[in-house]
Order: C-alpha cells, then structure tokens, then sequence
C-alpha cells in the first residue's frame, strides 16, 4: 500500500480542520457570492458611465456584454472546477474499471454514463483506459457508454449553461447528454463489434492490472481541488475569453432574429447541418458557452444550438485519432455515426418540444 | 537506476516527466529517464491509466502525475 506524501502546506491545513478552513471557506463563499451578485450593475457602469458608450449602441452592448461575461464565467469556473476536483479525488479510473467489470448492459450502460461524469479523464487517457477495462472484462457497449459520457457531459459546460442561460437549460444538457451516451454504448453492444477492435488489442496479454490504493486526508482532496484549479483554469482561460470575445461580437452586431433564419427552428436542415459542422470543430467547452449564449440570444432555436455544442465537445477530431489505435476505423465510423444520430434526434427533439 | 514515464505525451505526461526529472535534478542523482509512450508495452506493465511513474519495475504511480516531493520519496 502506498502511503501519499503529505507536503508542508497540506500538513498546515490538515492541522487546522476542522476548525478555521471552515471558517475560512464560508467567507470566501459569501465574498464569492457577493461579488458575484454585483457582476451586472458593475458592467453597466463600466461600459456606459465610466467608458461613456451609448446603452444600445453596438459597440456599447458587445463591450457590457465582454465585462459582464468573462469575470461570471471566470468566478464560476473557478468555483466548478475545484469543487469537482475534490469530488474526483474519490474516484479513480481503476475504481471506476472495477466497479464496471462485474456488470451485465443495460444496467451497466447508465453506470458507465453516470460514472463517465465524475471520473477523472482526458482524451489522452482513453486508450490505456480501453485496454483497461477490455482487460477486465467489461462489455463493449458499457465501455463506449462511458467514453461518450466522460467528454460529453462536461462539467464545465453544464456549469456555464446553468450560470448563463438557467437551470432548465443546463438539466436539459445534462439528462440528454446521459441518455445519449446511455443508449448510444446500449445499441453499440448490441451490434456485436467486438470483431472491429485491433487483434493485438484482442490478443493482449496485459500484466495484472497494477491498483496504487492512496489514502487521501481531506486536506490532500482540498489540495487536489485546488490544483484541478490551477490547472484547468489556467488551461482554458484563453478560450474563454476567445469565446466571450466571439458571443460579444454576435451580441452587439448580429441583427436580433437574424440567427432565427438559419439556426431557428423552421429551418430543419440546421440541426444536421450544427452536428456536421461540429464534428471536426474541437472547442473546449468552456470556449463554446459563450458563443452558445449569444445564438440564442439572436434567435437560434435550443435544440439547434445544443446539437452544435454536444458534437463540438463529444465528437473530436483528437480522441478519433488516438482512438484509432484500438479501433478499427469501422468501428470508429460507427461510434461517430450512433452519436450522431443521437445528438441529431436530441436536436429535433428540443426543437419540437421548446 | 531506471525510471519510466508511461503516457501518450499529454500535458500531464509531461508534467510527470518534468516532476521525476526535477526530482533527480534536486537530489543532485543520476538515473535513466526512458518515456514510454507505446499503449502496448504500458498495458503489459498492468498499467491502465496514465501518466504513470516506474522505478525500477516498480509501478510507483498510476493516473496522475505525482509531484515533485513524491518522487524525491520515492527515489529514497
């Protein structure tokens, strides 16, 4: 059993729980909030009192918009991002391979999906994670269930569609991402592909898997959270700005209702046509709520929209590649194909429902 | 002494490899720092998430990359 190494400041911490990091924490909570609360009135007098632009004008509401957007996006993250980084720290990819091995489809499938969520992944890690649970045993419609959830239902993307566009919205990403991913590794399964994975992948002889069981203090989870901050907001930073940038300029000059026309919901070939584009289009999620945001504002249909970000942010271009390695492109054509239509179906879905 | 950094080259992988490296550097030691990034041999090591970090043949971490105090630990 491996011991983890606590380092000074994790000490320190762990020394003071439970007492003054609750203390501690509850205040950055209400400063957090407080400031938070005050985002709107601060970018209205930023962009029209102090900067002197005219409210309405185009440069005037994408400039509010900018000010408003990039430090609630910003705050929110931040908050995410190290909430779910101690959430993590109780999962780990050879818990979540275990628990997997032993169940049949079906319910298998929503595990895998729910698990996809919470388990720590990044598209660099789907290939060992594959040989992994092939290894042990897990059925390969259970395993692409949970290699479409893990980046579908994104963390992040859920949190910046709750703060910008309302809790309906975000639960609606989150229950069809689920089922998307549920159904999608069901039918999968069902097609008997095993066939379409690589013969060395077949032919494995892969030593025992190796399980480094860490005991972690709560200190060391808080620790991970703030790293998963560092770490993760430092990465996409940029593309959130790029992202806001890009949703003000849609804001301040894109006619209202213009988008109605080619993404609204009378125009049914928007929703195959959001999917097709978004394919080889790698954003990070973070990058694509802002952009989502401003479409809708201008009259884009939800349903269109959503379609859009889901094949940006499930379907890339990057994890296609390395997944090749494992896959043979067949079986990669129709785990492209089952999303798709997924994510096509979910499009409509909304559209005809909202 | 031998050290593998198993990982596809990722962002993390490379924070690992920085990490054991600093580590080595820290400690003023010598060692072979081979990459492996073949899926391949990693699996056969029973390694099914990466980065992961082996000293030695010993499997010293999977799944993350560890820091640079964990390694000088383990470096002994």
């Amino acid at each position: 059993m491996e011991k983890y190494q606590v380092d000074a400041k994790a000490g320190e911490a762990q020394a003071l729980i439970p007492g003054r990091p609750l203390v501690l924490g509850a205040i950055v909570l209400v400063a957090w909030y407080l400031l938070y609360s005050q985002l709107e009135p601060i970018s209205h007098f930023f962009a029209y009192t102090l900067v002197g632009l005219e409210p309405g004008s185009h440069l005037g509401e994408a400039i509010q918009f900018f000010v408003y957007d990039t430090p609630k996006v910003m705050m929110l993250l931040t908050l995410i991002v190290f909430v779910v980084g101690v959430i993590r720290s109780f999962f780990t990819q050879e818990r979540t391979r275990s628990y997997l091995a032993g169940r049949r489809e079906s319910a298998g499938n929503v595990m895998a999906a729910l698990l996809g969520i919470v388990t720590p992944f990044c598209s660099c890690s789907a290939v060992p994670l594959f040989l992994g649970f092939v290894q042990a045993g897990v059925p390969l419609g259970v395993t692409f269930s949970f290699l479409i959830a893990a980046p579908m239902v994104n963390e992040i993307a859920l949190v910046l569609l709750y703060g910008l566009l309302g809790w309906k919205v975000a639960a609606l990403y989150l229950g069809t991402g689920l089922l998307i991913a549920m159904v999608a590794g069901w039918v999968i399964g069902r097609l008997r592909l095993e066939g379409w994975i690589e013969e060395w992948v077949q032919e494995l002889r892969a030593g025992e898997a190796i399980v480094i069981e860490e005991k972690l203090t709560w200190a060391n989870r808080i620790e991970r959270g703030g790293e998963a901050v560092r770490d993760i907001v430092g990465k996409v930073w940029l593309y959130v700005v790029l992202g806001i940038g890009v949703g003000a300029v849609i804001h301040g000059y894109v006619p209202e209702a213009f988008m109605a026309s080619i993404m609204g919901k009378d125009a049914w070939w928007s929703v195959p046509a959001a999917v097709l584009v978004g394919i080889p289009m790698y954003s990070n999620a973070a990058g694509i709520v802002p952009v989502v945001e401003a479409l809708l504002g201008k009259g884009a249909a939800l349903g269109t929209v959503l379609a859009f970000m889901m094949s940006v942010i499930a379907l890339s271009l990057p994890e296609m590649v390395i997944l090749r390695k494992v896959l043979k492109p067949k079986l990669i054509v129709v785990f492209i194909a089952v999303v798709g239509l997924g994510i096509l179906f979910t499009g409509y879905l909304f559209n005809l429902v909202i | 002494m031998e050290i593998k950094v198993c990982g596809p080259g990722c962002a993390a992988c490379e924070q690992a490899q920085k990490n054991v490296e600093a580590a080595l550097a820290a400690q003023g030691r010598e060692a072979t720092v081979i990459k492996v990034t073949d899926f391949q041999e990693i699996a056969q090591m029973g390694v099914f998430s990466t980065p992961a970090v082996v000293i030695d043949g010993e499997v010293k971490c999977v799944g993350r990359a560890p820091k640079q105090a964990e390694v000088e630990q383990w470096l002994g």
